[in-house]
């Protein structure tokens, strides 16, 4: 009994740990760019689509919609790569193969962000720069690749965890029904996914929306509004990245507390679109999270 | 163990042995002392800084030595309010500057920017104003300075770029510089892209410029080491270390060790031009 009681207040503690560590990172941030919200004319200076440091411009809206591009269009070329790859290992595939792709993908998850960066520098930069007339080669397209083999595995494990869970309680009826494999996961898997599916896609998206290696190194990092998908993109991770080494009394170091912020809200959305799925999804199949 | 492998074996650890005294002999002048030099400023200056503090500080654990940057403005406002030991700045200090604070220069190394395309570019000279309007996005073509017909792909440093700064300042005359511009975020970075691509401009330190990429003779300057230590290249700024009054003695070795050969050795490893005492 006393040990019980140990390890659950030792976890609370943990909880608590984390939940005051984040609530921090919030404060400060709030802190850092308050100077910002203070006074409506730096507001609408940080709050503005040109970003000219030295004539005084410190604009970062470019930088907002320069994610969002980046993290949308890596998102539509992983999530359908990455559902293939998650029915294609769930039941379809023969068990050699399987396995042999699964690796692949969990091994995926463990090479470093700098590698691909580095990988696409050389390879996808000059083939894009040689094949198209318009533009470096750095650009939105080249780092919107990049980033959907960084979050295919992401999408993948986290899909392939809720169709295991759902597979357990529906499979025994298919294939007393006499559905095939595909059949099955077709018209009986994938429908039952339904949260599975959106929440992989959210992960997959804050996965595209945080990292800040490969935009840095890959979309080119001009501050404007991409036009084209052959234009290059400042992300606004990348955007912290490149300006947190200068001089701190300067306007453009509060213009990063801003970025942090906005990411920060961003990230904190997706957590709460997250579990409203998790919750509205969780209410009808309440019998089942409890037999399980 | 043939002989000829034991012939290098012996070889390789003499080496380290005379590379050990030669070593030795260059930081000597810290034996015995002690204290701590608080040292803040330009950021150009900060790789420099604290290699020379790690074979300081390994050499002589009495001697603690503290690195940070913030700036060239901050180094003078710093060293000025005795709040640290040497400020660093990127450049020349103002009369007023001197005289409010009593502050003694130390100029150790010049920080050259050279312009570079692709070797397979034939354009070998450019003139600052071409350069200007190539960064402003007025000229976009190469065919208009001279190259093939070609969109001119331009690349830039980031905001906290000390190379930036000389740039801008000594070569665009603080001009306009186009939204559209690509960044990387540094030399080796610069050098990447410019090596990679055929159509490419771009600026970068001088000690940066091998083989992989072509410096650009601006307004008949060749971007050359020795011609940025002449001043016959003008693209280039001091890189200095400022101390109220004349330096203590701890102050004066550490002066001393960045301006001799050894730290002439790491002066170069940074990517700047030693100037010798």
């Amino acid at each position: 009994m006393m040990v019980e009681k140990w390890i659950e207040r030792a976890l609370f503690a943990c909880a608590l740990f984390c939940s005051l560590c984040v609530t921090a990172v919030f404060g400060f941030l709030v802190y850092f760019s308050w100077p910002l919200f203070g006074d409506a004319q730096g507001l609408a200076v940080v709050f503005s689509w040109v970003w000219k440091p030295f004539m005084g411009r410190f604009g970062i809206l470019s930088m907002v919609a320069g994610t969002f591009g980046l993290a949308v269009l890596a998102l539509g070329i992983a999530y359908p790569l990455a559902i293939g790859v998650a029915c294609f290992t769930h039941g379809l595939a023969p068990a050699r193969i399987r396995n042999a792709a699964l690796s692949l993908v969990y091994f995926m998850t463990s090479i470093p962000t700098v590698i691909y960066g580095f990988v696409s520098v050389f390879i996808l930069v000059p083939l894009f720069r040689d094949h198209f007339e318009r533009g470096t080669g750095f650009c939105l397209m080249a780092s919107a690749i990049t980033l959907a083999v960084l979050i295919v595995p992401t999408i993948v494990i986290s899909l392939r965890a809720e169709m295991d869970q759902r597979s357990e309680e529906v499979s025994m009826a298919a294939r007393s029904l006499g559905l095939t494999p595909a059949q099955e996961l077709l018209w009986v898997l994938l429908p039952c996914s339904g949260r599975g599916l959106v929440i992989a896609a959210v992960l997959g998206f804050g996965r595209a929306v945080g990292d800040t290696l490969v935009a840095l190194m890959v979309a080119g990092n001009a501050p404007v509004v991409p036009r084209s998908l052959l234009d290059s993109v400042r992300t606004l991770t990348a955007h912290i990245a490149l300006v947190v080494a200068t001089d701190s009394q300067d306007r453009s170091y509060y213009s990063i507390f801003a970025a942090g912020l906005m990411l920060f809200l961003i990230m904190a959305c997706l957590t709460l679109v997250i579990r409203g799925l998790g919750r509205r999804f969780g209410q009808g199949k309440e019998n089942h999270g409890s037999a399980a | 163990m043939s002989k000829l492998s034991l012939a290098a074996f012996i070889v390789f650890m003499g080496s380290f042995f005379v590379a050990g005294t030669v070593h030795g002999s260059e930081l000597d002048r810290f034996a015995g002392l002690k204290g701590t030099i608080d040292i803040a400023g330009g950021t150009a200056h900060v790789p420099v800084m604290n290699d020379a503090a790690k074979n300081i500080m390994k050499f002589n654990p009495a001697i603690r030595i503290t690195v940070a940057g913030g700036g060239t403005g901050v180094g003078v406002q710093k060293v000025g309010e005795g709040l640290v030991d040497i400020g660093n700045t990127g450049r020349a200090l103002s009369d007023a500057e001197k005289n409010k604070y009593g502050l003694v220069s130390f100029p150790f190394a010049v920080d050259g920017v050279a312009v570079a395309v692709n070797p397979k570019n034939p354009v070998n000279e450019l003139s600052s104003q071409q350069v200007m309007k190539i960064y402003s996005g007025e000229i976009v073509n190469w065919k208009d300075v001279g190259g093939a017909d070609a969109a001119i792909h331009v690349f830039g440093r980031d905001e906290a770029s000390g190379t930036r700064e000389v740039f801008w300042e000594k070569l665009l005359k603080k001009g306009d510089v186009a939204q559209g511009v690509n960044i990387v975020a540094s030399n080796g970075a610069m050098k990447v892209a410019i090596a990679q691509d055929p159509h490419a401009i771009g600026y970068l330190g001088i000690g940066h410029v091998s083989n992989d990429i072509k410096a650009i003779v601006i307004d008949k300057m060749t971007p050359t080491q020795e011609n940025a230590k002449s001043g016959a290249y003008t693209v280039v700024r001091n890189l200095y270390m400022n101390t109220k009054g004349q330096p203590s003695a701890l102050e004066k070795s550490f002066i001393d060790y960045i301006k001799g050969p050894e730290g002439a050795e790491i002066v170069k490893k940074s990517g700047y031009i030693p100037i010798p005492n």
